[in-house]
């Protein structure tokens, strides 16, 4: 099958460093810090990989748009099997409707049949940019999934829901946005690290692309939440149930 | 001004995350309710509500046809709000992608009309914003304003019509887990187990008894539901649910950034494990350091 899959990734501070607020309270501090793809864009790209793999797909051909430190990640996308990357640079804070604006023109540009991307990236939380873009391009979506299977022009979905799993089928074109237990990434190999290192990454500057990027939100303020003392150790089980009812009050 | 609220029920019953997503539309004038297929009838109960507009034409909230209509319905009002749940996220963001707004999801507070804190970075941070769009589109957190109660007066109910815009999405089937526990999001009392339950038949055998008694509902850490545990509904996190219950019962978890995000607001919390380095100590109220085959059924007893 001739599809291509755009796999569109984030370079985000790295899931395991603790985020610190900047000291003008104006956003988080990423100086020097490790700075890695976006955990739920792996899971995404995971998912395009194998689905060329299979023979579903042909070509799977990542995105990102960042400063000009958001290759590294994308290098890291070609080692894990993507077969090219385009980098949409700015250096400006962009917003999930920014993003979205980008993604379309990139998409109809390269005609992909498929969007995979993550949920939601770890740093904004937003969880809105999959579901924009679809919006933007009138294609169908699918959110949160935890099973893809395409078949027969269309992909059937497992989305992870409130009360448990629903069930839909999207025709193709669609915007797919991956949950936690869609797969589990594999890492990169060394060979497919230097492999990657030869794979095609072009560069595009995001002015060039005539999509105005000014931002609709305004961040006022940039704050640590209010932190919880740790409390007490208690010596035994008679002792909590006995503090949870007379100290605590939380039980009769 | 006049707040529309995307009203999420199950079997006809509203949700309590839909209830809170009222109050908080309350602090911007009137509110409608938008209700798809079944529970009109209960929102039209809620007070506050000014007029419930019943989706009759679509069984399911597929995001296609229910964005395509609050697109259409957009221009009448000032906030479109819903919870933060799994059907807000999925549909809010279609429509704001319809309307060229920037949402804002996850709002736990209201300053005024255009500016809302939301946690980033897994609660980390908060981030105060200010929204210079005409139209506000929120999803808000459930844990963070009460549920609206049913108020004296019913508010009239208007039947209205979503346009055919299915993107032929085709519905197949829900599979929605029987529990006669309470609502997670909803509970007074939650216990939480993680891996430290070794399986899925420990799991259920150590925390449910417990949970029966207090009449509790259960989460999971994300290594639990990973391992096969429990099932994807009952993760409490940064990407599961968020709860702040007035117990909240720590078994077996570590404490990963990942888990205090959606439980870290909790009145008070227990934390039950057996490595005392377990960062769940650091912000538990009571800590029990042991072995959870130990201390959970002792645990029952006591209750």
């Amino acid at each position: 099958m001739t599809m291509k899959i755009l796999v569109p990734v984030k370079r985000v501070l790295d899931y395991n460093i603790k985020p610190r607020v900047a000291a003008d309270g104006n956003g988080v501090d990423t100086q020097g810090a490790k700075m890695s793809m976006n955990p739920f864009d792996e899971i995404a790209l995971e998912e395009a990989v194998r689905l060329r793999e299979k023979g579903s797909a042909s070509e799977v051909v990542a995105v990102s748009i960042g400063p000009q430190a958001a290759q590294d990640v994308l290098r890291t996308a070609m080692a894990m099997g993507a077969d090219r990357a385009i980098l949409v640079k700015t250096d400006q804070l962009l917003e999930p409707l920014a993003v979205a604006k980008i993604l379309k023109i990139i998409i109809e540009r390269e005609q992909p049949g498929l969007i995979s991307m993550g949920k939601q990236a770890i740093d904004d939380d937003m969880n809105a940019t999959g579901q924009m873009l679809a919006a933007m391009l009138s294609w169908p979506q699918a959110t949160f999934a935890s099973k893809v299977t395409v078949a027969d022009n269309c992909a059937e979905v497992i989305r992870e829901i409130d009360g448990g799993t629903e069930v839909i089928s999207v025709p193709l074109p669609a915007v797919i946005t991956a949950d936690l237990r869609l797969n589990e990434p594999r890492y990169a190999s060394l060979p497919n690290i230097m492999k990657a290192r030869k794979k095609p990454l072009e560069t595009i500057e995001a002015d060039s692309l005539g999509v105005d990027l000014t931002p609709h939100l305004t961040i006022l303020k940039v704050e640590e939440p209010s932190e919880r003392k740790a409390g007490v150790i208690v010596k035994d089980i008679e002792e909590l149930v006995s503090k949870l009812k007379t100290e605590a009050k939380v039980l009769p | 001004m006049t707040a529309l609220v995307l009203i999420e029920t199950e079997g006809g019953q509203l949700r309590q995350a839909a209830r809170s997503a009222v109050t908080a539309a309350r602090s911007f004038g009137d509110v409608d309710a938008l209700v798809i297929g079944e529970g009109a009838e209960a929102a039209s109960h809620l007070e506050g509500v000014r007029k419930v507009l019943h989706v009759t034409n679509l069984n399911h909230a597929l995001a296609e046809p229910v964005a395509a209509l609050l697109a259409q319905l957009a221009s009448q009002y000032s906030h479109i709000l819903a919870a933060a749940s799994a059907t807000g996220k999925n549909i809010l963001p279609r429509l704001a992608g319809l309307l060229d707004v920037q949402p804002i999801s996850d709002v736990i507070a209201i300053r005024d009309d255009a500016t809302f804190v939301r946690p980033i970075y897994a609660g980390n941070a908060l981030a105060t914003v200010q929204s210079r769009d005409a139209i506000r589109i929120l999803t808000v957190r459930g844990s963070s304003f009460d549920p609206a109660k049913d108020g004296n007066t019913a508010a009239p109910i208007e039947t209205i019509t979503a346009p055919d815009d299915s993107k032929n999405v085709r519905f197949i089937r829900v599979e929605l887990s029987q529990s006669d526990r309470p609502e997670l999001e909803a509970a007074r009392i939650v216990i939480s187990g993680g891996k430290g339950l070794k399986d899925a038949a420990n799991f259920d055998r150590l925390l449910a008894p417990i949970a029966d008694k207090l009449g509790a509902a259960i989460g999971a850490s994300r290594a639990a539901v990973d391992a096969g545990f429990a099932p994807n509904e009952m993760q409490v996190g940064q990407t599961g649910k968020v709860v702040a219950p007035d117990l909240y019962i720590a078994a077996g978890l570590s404490g990963a950034i990942q888990h205090l995000a959606g439980m870290k607001d909790s009145r008070v919390i227990v934390a039950i494990n057996l490595d005392p380095e377990a960062p769940i100590f650091k912000v538990a109220d009571y800590g029990i350091i042991g072995d959870l085959f130990e201390v959970l059924p002792a645990l029952e007893k006591a209750l």
